[in-house]
This record gives C-alpha cells, sequence and structure tokens, in this order.
C-alpha cells in the first residue's frame, strides 16, 4: 500500500492567505483553509466565487502569487508528481479525449498510476453500466461524468479533488454520483474536496464547508455547527417600526409590517434582551438552512430588495 | 430502519438520524436487542457522509439509546433508553398542540376533545 509520507496530523490540503489576480479581477483574495484526513470538504459558492481558481491551485495548475498551497505537505507547483499521483480528479467540464473507447480510456489512464486497481476499474465501471467499447464524444452527459469518476478514483487516490460533480447532471446520476462518494469515504477514510453550487448535496456529505463569494471565504467551520449556531427569530412588533429594525446581533433581517424575521448567530439571551429594547416579541424561533446561512452571509444583497419590496403576509 | 433526511430544513443530518431513531424506538418500531444498520450501509443507504452517521450512533449511545457490542454492531439497549418514557412524551406532546389546536380552531372545547379520544380508545379496544 502507498503509505501517506506526511504525518496523519497534517493536513491533507493547507492553503494560507493565497490571492489571486486575473488582470484587473481579483479571483481569490486571502482564502486560508485547511483539509484534514478523512474528511469531506465542501467548498460552495454561485459561479464565478473562485471555486475553480482555488481548484486548480490545489492540483498545482496554477502557482500562487501570494500566500502559499500545501498538498500532502508539499508545493503542488514545485512537486507536481509527488502530489497528483495521491490525488484523483472530477473537472468541471470532464476535459475526456472524445475520440477514445471508454476501455482505452481507462487503459491510457491506467498507464499513469502505478497504484492503478483493474479489478476496481472493472467493478466501478459495471457500477456504472459504461460500455467498454462505446466512444467518449458518444457518451451522454451523464455517463460522462460518471466515465471521469471512475479514472479518477481507480487509483485509490487518498484524496479525491471533485470540481462541481454533478452540474448539469439528472437527479438519478447525481445520486449514483454522491454514492460513489460516500462509498469512497466509507471504504478506506479517504479525504475529498469538492465543489458545488448545489446546497443540498454540500450538506447530504460534507463534514465541513467554506462558502465562497467573490473570491473570498465568507464562512467556513464544522457544517454541523455552522447550522446549530445560526437560527431565525421572528420579531413581532405592537406597531409596524417606520424603518427596517436594527437587532444587534442579527446578520440579516427580512420582513415587513408587524412581523420581521431576523438570521442570527450568537447568544439567545443576547438577541432576546435586544428585541425586548425594540418592544418587540419573539414569535418564532427556527432552525437556519444552509441556503439562509449563506445568504446571510453574502453580505445581504437580498435584504436591500426586500427593504424595497416589503413581503406581504 | 426507515429514515427520511431532508437536508433543506436546517437540522443538521446527524442530529435528524438522532431524533428519528429516538422515535423509532419511543414508538416500539425498533425493538431492545434490534440490531441497527452499520455505519457505512446507512450512509450509502441514506446518501449521507458516514462520519455524520458515527456521530449519530455515538449520540444516540451517549443517551442510551443503544448499545454498541464489540467487533460486532450497534443494538437498540435492552432495558431502552432512560429517556424512553421522556421522549414517548415529547412525541405524544407534539401531536397533543396539533390536536388541541386543531380543537380550538373548530370550536370544540377540551372536555368534547377528552370525551372523543376515550370514545376513540374504546372503538380500538373492542376492535382488538
Amino acid at each position: 500500500m502507498n503509505m501517506p509520507t506526511s504525518s496523519p496530523h497534517e493536513p491533507v490540503i493547507a492553503i494560507n492567505g493565497l490571492s489571486r489576480r486575473f488582470k484587473s479581477k481579483l479571483a481569490l483574495e486571502t482564502v486560508s483553509l485547511a483539509v484534514e484526513r478523512g474528511q469531506v470538504f465542501g467548498l460552495v459558492g454561485a459561479n464565478g466565487a473562485g471555486k475553480t481558481t482555488l481548484i486548480k491551485h490545489v492540483l498545482g495548475l496554477l502557482k500562487a502569487e501570494s500566500g502559499f498551497v500545501r498538498v500532502f505537505g508539499r508545493d503542488p507547483v514545485a512537486e507536481p508528481v509527488a502530489v497528483l499521483s495521491r490525488v484523483g480528479f472530477l473537472s468541471e467540464d470532464r476535459d475526456l479525449p472524445g475520440w477514445m473507447r471508454v476501455d482505452e480510456l481507462i487503459r491510457y489512464t491506467r498507464a499513469f498510476h502505478r497504484a492503478w486497481d483493474s479489478a476496481y476499474a472493472e467493478r466501478l465501471r459495471e457500477q456504472f453500466q459504461l460500455d467498454p467499447a462505446a466512444r467518449i464524444k458518444q457518451l451522454s452527459r451523464g455517463e460522462l461524468a460518471k466515465a471521469g469518476l471512475l479514472v479518477a478514483l481507480a487509483h485509490r487516490p487518498e484524496l479525491l479533488v471533485l470540481d462541481e460533480p454533478s452540474s448539469g447532471l439528472d437527479p438519478v446520476v447525481r445520486r449514483e454520483m454522491l454514492e460513489a462518494i460516500v462509498r469512497t469515504v466509507a471504504d478506506e477514510g479517504r479525504t475529498v474536496f469538492f465543489s458545488s453550487h448545489l446546497l443540498d448535496e454540500i450538506e447530504r456529505v460534507s463534514d465541513r464547508v467554506a462558502m465562497m463569494a467573490k473570491g473570498r471565504v465568507v464562512l467556513q467551520g464544522r457544517l454541523d455547527e455552522i447550522l446549530e449556531s445560526h437560527f431565525r427569530l421572528t420579531l413581532r412588533f405592537p406597531t409596524p417600526p417606520p424603518a427596517q429594525p436594527k437587532l444587534a446581533g442579527a446578520l440579516h433581517l427580512t420582513g415587513g409590517g408587524l412581523e420581521w424575521t431576523a438570521l442570527c448567530n450568537g447568544a439567545r439571551g443576547e438577541l432576546e434582551a435586544a428585541a425586548a429594547v425594540l418592544g418587540a416579541r419573539i414569535v418564532e424561533d427556527t432552525p437556519a438552512s444552509l441556503d439562509e446561512i449563506f445568504l446571510a452571509r453574502m453580505g445581504g444583497e437580498r435584504s436591500i430588495s426586500d427593504q424595497l419590496q416589503p413581503k406581504v403576509k | 430502519m426507515l429514515l427520511h433526511i431532508s437536508p433543506k430544513d436546517g437540522v443538521p443530518i446527524y442530529r435528524q438520524i438522532v431524533n428519528q431513531a429516538k422515535y423509532l424506538v419511543g414508538s416500539g418500531r425498533l425493538v431492545p436487542g434490534e440490531e441497527l444498520p452499520p455505519i457505512r450501509v446507512l450512509a450509502e443507504q441514506l446518501v449521507v457522509n458516514p462520519n455524520t452517521v458515527a456521530r449519530a450512533y455515538a449520540e444516540l449511545e451517549h443517551a442510551g439509546v443503544v448499545t454498541k457490542r464489540h467487533g460486532s454492531g450497534t443494538y437498540v439497549s435492552d432495558n431502552g433508553s432512560p429517556l424512553k418514557r421522556g421522549e414517548k412524551l415529547k412525541i405524544l406532546a407534539q401531536r397533543a398542540d396539533g390536536l388541541v389546536a386543531e380543537a380550538q380552531h373548530l370550536e370544540i372545547d377540551l372536555s368534547e376533545l377528552l370525551e372523543l379520544i376515550r370514545e376513540r380508545h374504546r372503538a380500538m379496544q373492542s376492535k382488538e
């Protein structure tokens, strides 16, 4: 077995103060994160938030302008072979050679990996129902994604990097892809670093998440801790406040008229006291979904439109 | 063990598993001594991270709902959970809240509602 050369306590991916500029556009701004061994780390953000640029740095396809990137304790740009031999990667555009047949793709990829497991590759091919004689360019989107995942998995990499693995796929194939990821983690405690704009799948499979917006990480942490530390309080006022009320400790406020809902991340007691100061009563206290937390952390662009058009109840 | 995970409602998935497993034990759908699915089997079935299932099982063990037997698996505790009665009442309290609210809405007063419950209880027992 290929034993990890780095210490088990060292993060599999360590990124510190990474910034990247494309011409005048700041694509990444002082991004720092650590992915521990055995963890599924979900990178969430809208298109253009910088997820793919970040992934390219992890793979050594882009060189850090400032800050640093270490994978298994090594610089992926300086030591691409040492790093990439331990990584399986599925790119968003699944750039596979269209003229090859599925069996040729498998043989071709095998040549790059000493650790290739032919029996496992064959098992995955059967599981994914891929015809060995089919041409890559004639595969459906779903089959293409599964072929890409097969060649990313069959050398049993310690780290699996997936860029939007289920982008553009129907729910059935999406589920198959997620099942394969879950199985990968369950089997041998592999580490997975994946990006998605689908909060549902991020929430299903991640231990830890980082939310990205405009090149910055706006929030990161253990997924369950993020969910448990954010909540929604609905306040009811005796008379409609003249303007959007300001609740100390609330990240984001929506509503109108007598009822306003605040997305909060703080001590409940302090928020209750702050509500009492405003003369409002808390009529509901509910969990906040990842989607709501994300929007609130994105800087409240929605709150502006909500202010212009108060929700009618 | 039939569980339904809904990622969108803001409750962490490990907590959803814990709550539903407690419900199944409390309502008698899982009986003492019954084996829970192995972590990886449940993870694949629910399509969730196996670490999440492991955390849920650890919480259930901590709460006394299940017991891990060395090298074999996870089983519903023999004595049931110490929380069992409390959990049962909690489940019923949720149902009762709905029933009381519905009765108020329909302008049925409490004594009529209680009488209805007794009547339904009698009807059920006569069927058995």
